[in-house]
């Protein structure tokens, strides 16, 4: 509250207060930390909480800025290079959902694990991929963190799973991550995502008993964008608290459009669960800017009202932006230039992801089974017999 | 015929009219998915990687079912579940967004006209769906089922083969589902990689007390559509969905019904017989002509229509006047229909045999991403094989 107000304030100063004199500031004029009022989370068979006032640094909020950025901006080059036909078939844009995956990161280590659905552009950059290698695997060529073998709902890289299509099924594949983290006794942990439409799956129900049963470090993961599809939650779901629906586990329900909530809240669920009490439930309330996937404009389920107040309200760069210059965390040039930055390595990404040749077509077999010598691939027609190695 | 092929290649986005259903505020969503199929957007005119595999080539208009209405492939599946919640009251309908008119748009419509209470929208659920499906069946309603793709019926596997199918015996005829009729977007589509294009027909294809059904263009679709629904056991009806909007003809406006477990010989011929169904007819229709044309073979075409319980009949008589099978799916080789059609028709015409019987199907890959047209069975592929048959 705190901080909105002067929030004002300080982007009134900016507006006056000439851009040289700004441009003149040293790193040292700079606030290097300040703390913030966070929005409370609600709780759910959880005798403490994650805390309401948290302190950020300046290099952390730069640094969350800088990837929020990218990932957003990554998106709207995807959306480009749909409507322009060079990514093709289904394609799941994050946008709007972009404090999640920075919240997340931000509070776990990237040897922890993590596994999510078909909305995976954001992890797979967060987790160590490339905008270069994301963008390439879009368009479907040789350079793409796949291979180019699985477009935009198949991605993956260290300690990160995928990159999954079909909805529900990655939970349980997290869970099996959980089991071996705690038999590895590494302290590490793994984060499952999904969406509010997949948390009416039977199998994260059976996910649930199994990771309670066997106090699996487990961070469960809702990202609640309100939609699964064109279906509202209302519509879908019995109950809508789906921080509760763990039951037996303890749940969270956090600002998901808030990178601080998110990543106090991680924080919070990785203590929990590597003090050995088991799995944890967070719902993060969030929301897709864009369709489901490309070929819905995402205006015949919801309003553009609804949209436009999401953005105008709570979008979670603004939010950011704004708290980082009302405590003089930053300056408008230095997040500028952050945004040139960021546009640049976009359009060379592009540039790459739509001048990489695509796979050979040898590829098209490769990979099918682990085996030696290759494999005659059956059904191959007759002018190419093609061989599957792995 | 070619003008519709055309439509779909130019791929514009009007929506072809279709009267007595209105079209809500809603079903943009739906139509909006479909832009999936290759061809939807008006852009692709210089992508010529994106051209159909086919050409539609649509029947002739049927005259003995009354009044004819021009629709395509989802609009006949539109008109025989209209046809069905008004003349059965039991009728219902239910899936992810069907409310809506599906993905598809498949049942666009239909949830103004006959309330919310019988054309709803489930959770995402597949396993649930057709578990509950399988309960409303029961229970004596005439349950109509949509799982989104055919990609995703497997987490409804076990209620389907294991619940559905041996209902009946089981309870040593006491129970059934024969009422339940579930729908699935089936097939390949352009672009839609991995689990946006499977043919699953061959699991189901493996398990008695099922019937499986595919058709070829809109009539076959409502006419099938309403003998699935009407039949006396549980039914999977796969709806090619490249088809949805490529394929357009003359539809009855009234209920008619195409028994199931007939297959259809489209063309008569004397060197070959080829078996297909789905979308893969229209690619061996092609081939057809180029075998006319190139080698001088004539072939007798034939769409299997239903693929549990397949009409053996049909087939052996064509094959012991042809002497020779040509036998394609999109679905991989290894384990896939075709083989038990080859299995079987060898068994029957081992004599008349004057060449292997021939499979061309997709490889044993997952569906691949870009390498699609690769992939795919098309025409060059089965004409190679029909000139290795004639060879051999
Ligand atoms: C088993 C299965 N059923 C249906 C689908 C089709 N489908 C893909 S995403 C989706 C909606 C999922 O919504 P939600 O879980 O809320 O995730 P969001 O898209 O909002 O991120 C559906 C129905 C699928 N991929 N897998
Ligand atoms: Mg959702």
């Amino acid at each position: 509250m705190l901080s909105n107000i002067s929030n004002v304030v300080r982007v009134g100063v900016q507006r006056n207060g000439v851009a040289a004199v700004l441009s003149a500031r040293t790193y040292a004029d700079f606030t290097a930390q300040a703390s913030f009022e966070i929005k409370k989370c609600d709780t759910h068979k959880l005798d403490e909480a994650p805390a309401t006032e948290v302190v950020m640094t300046r290099e952390e909020g730069l640094q969350y800025y800088r990837t929020m950025q990218t990932m957003r901006r990554m998106e709207l080059k995807a959306d480009q290079l749909y409507k322009q036909k060079i990514i093709r078939g289904f394609c799941h844009l994050y946008d709007g959902q972009e404090a999640c995956a920075v919240g997340i990161e931000a509070a776990i280590n990237l040897s922890d694990h993590l596994i999510t659905a078909y909305r995976a552009h954001g992890y797979t950059y967060t987790r160590g991929g490339t905008v270069k290698e994301i963008m390439a695997e879009l368009t479907g060529r040789r350079g793409g963190i796949a291979k180019g073998k699985g477009g935009s709902m198949h991605m993956y890289c260290k300690n990160f799973y995928g990159g999954n299509g079909i909805v529900g099924a990655q939970v349980p594949l997290g869970a099996g991550v959980a089991l071996a983290c705690k038999y590895m006794g590494n302290n590490e942990l793994c984060v499952s995502l999904y969406g509010d439409g997949a948390a009416n799956q039977g199998q994260i129900f059976e996910t649930y008993n199994m990771a309670a049963l066997w106090k699996l470090p487990a961070i469960f993961v809702c990202e609640n964008n309100r939609y699964g599809m064109g279906t509202s939650v209302e519509r879908a779901a019995a109950s809508t608290d789906y921080y509760k629906r763990g039951d037996f586990i303890p749940g969270l329900r956090v600002d998901g459009m808030d990178v601080l909530c998110v990543r106090e809240a991680t924080r919070f669920a990785a203590e929990h669960c590597r003090s050995g009490k088991g799995p944890i439930l967070m719902e993060l309330q969030t929301y897709r800017y864009h369709g489901h996937s490309m070929s819905d404009p995402g205006i015949s389920y919801r309003t553009r009202e609804e949209i436009q107040e999401v953005r105008g309200k709570s979008d979670p760069i603004s939010l950011l932006k704004d708290r980082m210059l009302s405590n003089n965390m930053a300056s408008v040039e230095e997040l500028k230039e952050i945004d040139v930055e960021v546009r640049k390595e976009i359009e060379d990404a592009a540039q790459f992801a739509t001048t990489d040749p695509e796979p050979q077509l040898e590829e098209l077999c490769n990979h099918i089974f682990y085996n030696n010598p290759p494999l005659e691939v059956r059904g191959t027609n007759p002018w190419t017999k093609l061989k599957s190695v792995s | 015929m070619a003008a519709a092929a055309r439509f779909f290649i130019r791929g514009a986005n009007s929506k072809l009219p279709i009267s007595g259903i209105g079209t809500g505020a809603q079903s943009s969503f739906g139509a909006t998915l479909l832009k999936l199929s290759p061809n939807c957007n008006p852009r692709t005119k210089t992508q010529r990687r994106h051209a159909a595999h086919f050409t539609y080539q649509p029947d002739p208009i049927p005259t003995q079912y009354g009044p004819t209405q021009k629709m395509n492939l989802f609009q006949s599946v539109t008109s025989a579940l209209d046809n069905t919640l008004a003349s059965d009251p039991t009728a219902v309908i239910f899936g992810e967004d069907v409310a809506f008119g599906g993905v598809f748009r498949c049942t666009v419509g239909l949830r103004d006209k006959y309330g919310k209470d019988r054309v709803f929208n489930t959770p995402l659920c597949e396993q649930g769906i057709v578990g509950f499906g399988i309960g409303v069946a029961v229970a004596g309603a005439t349950a109509i089922a949509e799982i989104q793709f055919a990609d995703y019926i497997y987490p409804a596997f076990d209620q389907i083969v294991n619940e559905a199918a041996k209902y009946r015996y089981r309870s040593g005829n006491m129970f059934d589902c024969g009422n339940l009729t579930i729908r699935a977007p089936w097939g390949c589509v352009g672009h839609g990689s991995l689990y946006h294009s499977q043919s699953p027909e061959a699991f189901f294809a493996h398990c008695p007390g099922i019937k499986v059904v595919i058709p070829r263009g809109p009539v076959q679709a409502k006419g099938l559509l309403l003998s699935c629904i009407a039949d006396k056991n549980p039914c999977i009806f796969f709806e090619p969905k490249i088809l949805y909007r490529a394929a357009v003809e003359q539809v009855p406006v009234e209920t008619y019904t195409i028994p199931l477990s007939q297959a259809e010989i489209l063309q008569e011929g004397s060197d070959v017989t080829l078996v297909a169904w789905g979308t893969q007819v229209h690619v061996m229709r092609e081939v057809a002509d180029m075998a006319q044309e190139k080698l001088g073979v004539s072939c007798e075409l034939i769409d299997l229509q239903t693929i549990l319980p397949w009409d053996v009949e049909t087939v052996c008589k064509s094959v012991v006047k042809t002497g020779r099978l040509l036998i394609s799916h999109e679905a991989p080789v290894t384990g896939g229909f075709a083989a038990e059609i080859s299995s079987a028709v060898q068994e029957e015409c081992f004599l008349n045999l004057e060449a292997p019987i021939s499979r061309v199907c997709g490889y044993d890959t997952p569906f691949p991403h870009i390498f699609e047209p690769f992939y795919i069975p098309d025409k060059w592929k089965c004409f190679e094989a029909i000139k290795r048959m004639i060879n051999y």
